[in-house]
């Protein structure tokens, strides 16, 4: 067997230690001016606004918030999460997604099996774990949030629901970047779901049979070696990108993908060829915007 | 009195500190991915590994959620290898679970609990190699470890243990000196505004000596939230360098 070793390396000091003001520190006094208005991250101590997390000031008007560098995933409606079944209750699952608090996917915003506009009867609530049960990957968006900060799941939608096979990576929610779409049939062979909450869902690209079963179909048929080749050098590309804290959207996935083929899939994850392949996606996605 | 002299003549303690010097703090945070927040933290030879997950929903029993507040879980331990000699510690001896409760009461006092309700914050704290002060060591570096969580604080928790020796207060004690019977104090401090989160002592104390000796503690305590604060700013600072904000 090869054994790679390498020698610890020094930790280069920072290229700027500039005092920048836009950071802060718990117990930081960011202003003593009464006419702002407290925002996430801060507190009133003896009338000054004080920073509550280490990170950035955030200004909107005469609101104020520090946004910090790392935190769970902060749910707004609208947002595409990949999350995982942790309890079966009545009527409603309780999913797994990053946040605060588990989310809650109710049985009446599921689509189930046999159209759309059908009741739900006591049935369906019996067999709630047939559809989905503990350990169970889905795809869904977030319907609402309640006042304590949990999250409400829908997957009325056919391209929401169940995960079947592929690959989950757990990053940082920050690292991903909104857009209009997060799910990707990328060109080269496999598909991405990149959840708002940080999981990152990779699979093979599916074929048009399966729209059907409402989204509760699971193909069991044996993924080709060469699709699994390109699931895992996508997963290595993820953790090499998220590894130098770079924006994870499908360009510069793809870009990053790209710029890896030069290498074998298990070699991506060395840190000199991640630092490589990060910097050919960066000058890559610099040649495009220009 | 021990046959060790803990303060000579001139001044100097057994390791040839002054009697308010520190011993050197090191600590780097973000040490590992997976968790929320973690830190390393090293004061002299006691070095100790914090980590934090959550809030996160209440696992185990749902019993113990409040309806208001965030429940801090926090467990401390030591490495069997952490002691001169070794010895293997299991899960919840005495010692071990009424240091977790100290911890827990501590961060109780700093956390923003109320933000979360009806979830869990958990601190995971161990000693990896000991050499008096772990209460302190182990305060440190949790505080470090939640702020890398992006965990609201009211402010840094700092702790200090402080002996009594020949009418002179001994800032934070090493092994030698806590087991020489001193009698010490441990003290975690809200430094900016001063209060105490928490007071521990043990030991027997003139009631003369007190007030002299918790002023020398705070003042330790106000000593390590600069170091802390040094190296939340540097943290920050290389973070955002990296995501070219």
């Amino acid at each position: 067997m090869a054994v790679d070793m390498r020698l610890p390396t020094v930790k280069s000091p920072p290229v700027s230690v500039l005092d920048r003001k836009d950071l802060v520190v718990p117990g930081d006094v960011i202003t003593s001016d009464t006419g702002f208005m407290r925002g996430h991250g801060t507190y009133v101590d003896e009338d000054k606004l004080t920073a509550s997390v280490a990170g950035k000031v955030q200004r909107v008007d005469k609101l104020i918030c520090v946004r910090p560098l790392k935190t769970r995933f902060n749910g707004e409606v609208g947002d595409v999460v990949v999350g995982r079944i942790t309890e079966v209750q009545q009527k409603r699952w309780k999913v797994e997604t990053n946040s605060r608090l588990d989310s809650v996917l109710l049985l009446s915003s599921v689509n189930l099996p046999g159209g759309e506009l059908r009741r739900r009867s006591a049935e369906d609530e019996l067999t709630m774990r047939e559809y989905l049960h503990e350990g169970d990957l889905i795809s869904a968006e977030v319907q609402s949030v309640f006042s304590d900060g949990a999250l409400s799941l829908h997957t009325r939608s056919l391209k929401y629901g169940k995960l079947g096979q592929g690959v989950l990576v757990q990053l940082s929610p920050s690292l991903i970047k909104r857009q209009k779409t997060h799910f990707h049939n990328l060109p080269c062979g496999a598909s991405i779901i990149l959840g708002n909450n940080g999981f990152v869902w990779l699979y093979p690209t599916p074929g048009q049979q399966e729209e059907e079963a409402g989204g509760f179909y699971t193909s069991l048929e044996p993924v080709s070696l060469s699709d699994r080749e390109v699931i895992s050098r996508l997963r290595n590309c993820l953790l090499a990108l998220a590894a130098h804290k770079m924006l994870l959207y499908d360009t510069s996935v793809l870009y990053c993908y790209e710029s890896s083929l030069q290498h074998q899939v298990k070699d991506v994850l060395k840190p000199e060829v991640m630092e490589e392949i990060v910097m050919l996606t960066q000058q890559k996605l610099l040649e495009q915007e220009s | 009195m021990a046959g060790l002299e803990l303060l000579s003549d001139q001044g100097y303690r057994l390791d040839g500190r002054k009697a308010a010097e520190l011993r050197k703090v090191q600590a780097r945070m973000g040490v590992f991915a997976q968790a929320d927040g973690s830190a390393y933290l090293e004061q002299g030879n006691t070095k100790a590994l914090a980590v934090v997950y959550g809030p996160h929903e209440m696992r185990g029993s749902r019993s113990r959620a409040l309806h208001d507040r965030a429940v801090i879980n926090c467990q401390y331990s030591m490495a069997t290898f952490s002691t001169a000699e070794r010895k293997r510690r299991p899960h919840g001896d005495r010692k071990s679970t009424e240091m977790s409760l100290h911890l827990k009461q501590t961060f109780e006092a700093a956390v923003m609990t109320q933000l979360f309700p009806r979830s869990q914050i958990d601190i995971y704290v161990k000693i990896l190699q000991s050499d008096g002060g772990n209460y302190s060591v182990c305060v440190n570096a949790a505080t470090l470890a939640v702020i890398n969580a992006g965990i609201p604080m009211r402010d840094y928790v700092c702790a200090c243990t402080v002996g009594f020796v020949d009418e002179t207060p001994l800032a934070d004690l090493c092994y030698a000196e806590e087991s020489g019977g001193v009698s010490s104090l441990a003290l975690a401090l809200l430094p900016r505004g001063g209060q105490i989160a928490l007071l521990q002592m043990d030991a027997r104390l003139h009631q003369d000596h007190l007030e002299s000796l918790i002023e020398a503690a705070m003042t330790a305590c106000k000593g390590v939230s600069k170091v802390l604060d040094e190296v939340v700013r540097q943290h920050l600072q290389e973070a955002s360098v990296l995501t070219r904000e």
